[in-house]
């Protein structure tokens, strides 16, 4: 008990992170135990893997913070609250030098320490973890120059793939194969779309004139969903479909397939390049 | 005011807007928009519409537009389309706008039609020049696109308000394709012929009634 104005007083700030801790103990590993394994993405790739793992960490750090915020705000709800119809002044805030350095070296620790781990995890522990990189990115992963390029082009309202290393084809299904480095290569034919394929923990910007670059590796055959997942027009919804990881084998079946399905039309394509201004994108606009 | 009447206040103004939103989820989830039927009846049904350059009446005389026709004859400014599930469903699309060529020339094989191949003037083809093409019909929902054969750039007697009769220029394109379960799917145009809009895909390309619509399928 602490004495104001001759008056003896609960020790609450002492009780408040009492509460605190006990939350926190409880709270901190269902997150990382229970809840971790269930947030998004699934770990269809190691990209979607390092994501997860920082939503878990995200989420761990967040939660304490959020704790210390509600305890003190239901406490102070269910202690402070002062009832009849007199308005009395409460006791003077002083400020307390301690606690304001312990909570700027506390928080800015936090940030410096998540804003290094993002970093590692970005460049190098991720190589860019999914995300678009831009035509030159700046984080390549280990065999990058083997990886299998397949393009991905945005147009309102349909994606369609080209797959250089296989005469060229474009089709309006995505296949890739399993454990194979998988270079992206996202690009607009319009307007600015992105590339979103969430179980691979795959997201890029799909924009006209930019060969904007992510790579993936899938750790197991599988779908994933594709979204458009920036606002592009009229049927924005509907920029959605199924993309499919394959054995080896079976993509190699796949992609038979998809020459002889397309075939009429592939003496009428561009020849693949980075990226494509179509004569009507002139003509049209 | 007393606390009581301010409370009375309170919840009648939250239980009006609650209600309102309701109103506007129910009336999104339930709203079915009129369409045009397909005529004959299942399994085998026909669709019939016609492209025009410039529809040539209010509120957008000079938007390039999608007509449909109705089981009495008469040219609907409609794109909701009705068609049976599990059928086989004919189109027939009268071509009276000239070529302005596809911005992805993907789409100039037919895909999703039985055969895989349309019918232009009279011809089977699996594939259009990309630059010969005015519009398209896709439906990507159930994997149909299907490249509509422009009116050449000098044919007479060119269509210039809607509807367009058969005695003006045109092409004719006849396909088929079949449904399956009931469903709404959109449809629309992949070329960017909306001229005067920025990239060609403005206005009449981003608007259900002109270049866009629903298959209705029941």
């Amino acid at each position: 008990m602490t004495t104001i104005a001759g008056e003896r007083m609960p020790r609450h700030g002492v009780r408040i992170i009492a509460i605190w801790l006990v939350l926190t103990a409880i709270a901190v590993p269902l997150i990382v135990l229970v809840l971790g394994p269930h947030l998004p993405p699934p770990r269809m790739s190691a990209e979607a893997g390092s994501q997860r793992d920082a939503n878990t960490l995200m989420t761990a750090l967040l939660v304490p913070i959020a704790l210390l915020v509600v305890v003190y705000f239901v406490y102070s709800f269910v202690f402070f609250r002062q009832s009849g119809e007199a308005i009395l002044d409460g006791p003077p805030i002083k400020g307390h030098a301690g606690a304001q350095l312990l909570w700027i070296v506390l928080t800015s620790a936090i940030v410096l320490a998540l804003a290094v781990w993002g970093s590692y995890t970005l460049i190098a522990g991720a190589h860019g973890a999914g995300g678009g990189q831009g035509p030159d990115p700046a984080s390549k992963p280990t065999g990058y120059r083997n990886a299998l390029p397949v393009q991905v082009i945005g147009q309102q309202w349909e994606w369609t793939f080209r797959y250089p290393t296989y005469g060229g084809i474009e089709t309006r299904d995505l296949a890739i194969p399993d454990h194979t480095l998988v270079a992206f290569h996202v690009t607009s034919l319009d307007v600015t779309h992105s590339f979103w394929a969430y179980e691979l923990g795959v997201k890029a910007d799909a924009v006209p004139g930019v060969d904007n670059i992510a790579y993936v590796k899938a750790r197991h055959t599988g779908l994933f969903q594709i979204r458009c997942a920036e606002l592009c027009g009229l049927w924005h919804g509907h920029m959605s479909k199924k993309g499919r990881v394959l054995a080896s084998g079976a993509f190699q079946s796949w992609i038979a397939a998809a020459k002889t399905k397309n075939a009429a039309i592939v003496k009428y394509l561009p020849k693949y390049n980075r990226v494509y201004f179509p004569a009507p994108l002139r003509r049209a606009g | 005011m007393s606390k009581a009447a301010r409370a009375l206040a309170v919840s009648a103004g939250v239980a009006f807007g609650v209600a309102l939103i309701v109103y506007y989820i129910v009336s999104y989830l339930t709203v079915t928009p009129p369409g045009v039927a397909a005529t004959g009846s299942k399994p085998r049904v026909h669709l019939t519409l016609q492209t025009v350059a410039s529809y040539g009446n209010p509120p957008h005389a000079d938007w390039v537009s999608y007509l449909a026709r109705n089981p009495s004859g008469k040219w609907v400014h409609s794109t909701v389309l009705r068609v049976p599930s599990y059928s086989k469903v004919m189109v027939t699309i009268y071509q009276f706008d000239t070529a302005t060529g596809l911005r992805n020339p993907f789409w100039g094989q037919p895909r999703g039609t039985i055969g895989g191949t349309m019918n232009v003037d009279g011809k089977t083809l699996n594939v259009l020049d990309p630059d010969l093409a005015s519009h398209t019909f896709a439906i990507p929902d159930l994997g149909v696109s299907v490249p509509l054969k422009g009116v050449a750039d000098d044919a007479k007697n060119q269509c210039s308000v809607a509807p367009c009769s058969l005695s003006e220029a045109h092409e004719t394109v006849t396909f088929s394709f079949a449904t399956g379960k009931p469903g709404k799917f959109r449809w629309q145009c992949f070329v960017p012929c909306a001229a005067g809009f920025p990239l060609g895909f403005g206005g009449p390309m981003q608007s259900v009634g002109w270049m866009d619509g629903y298959l209705m399928v029941q």
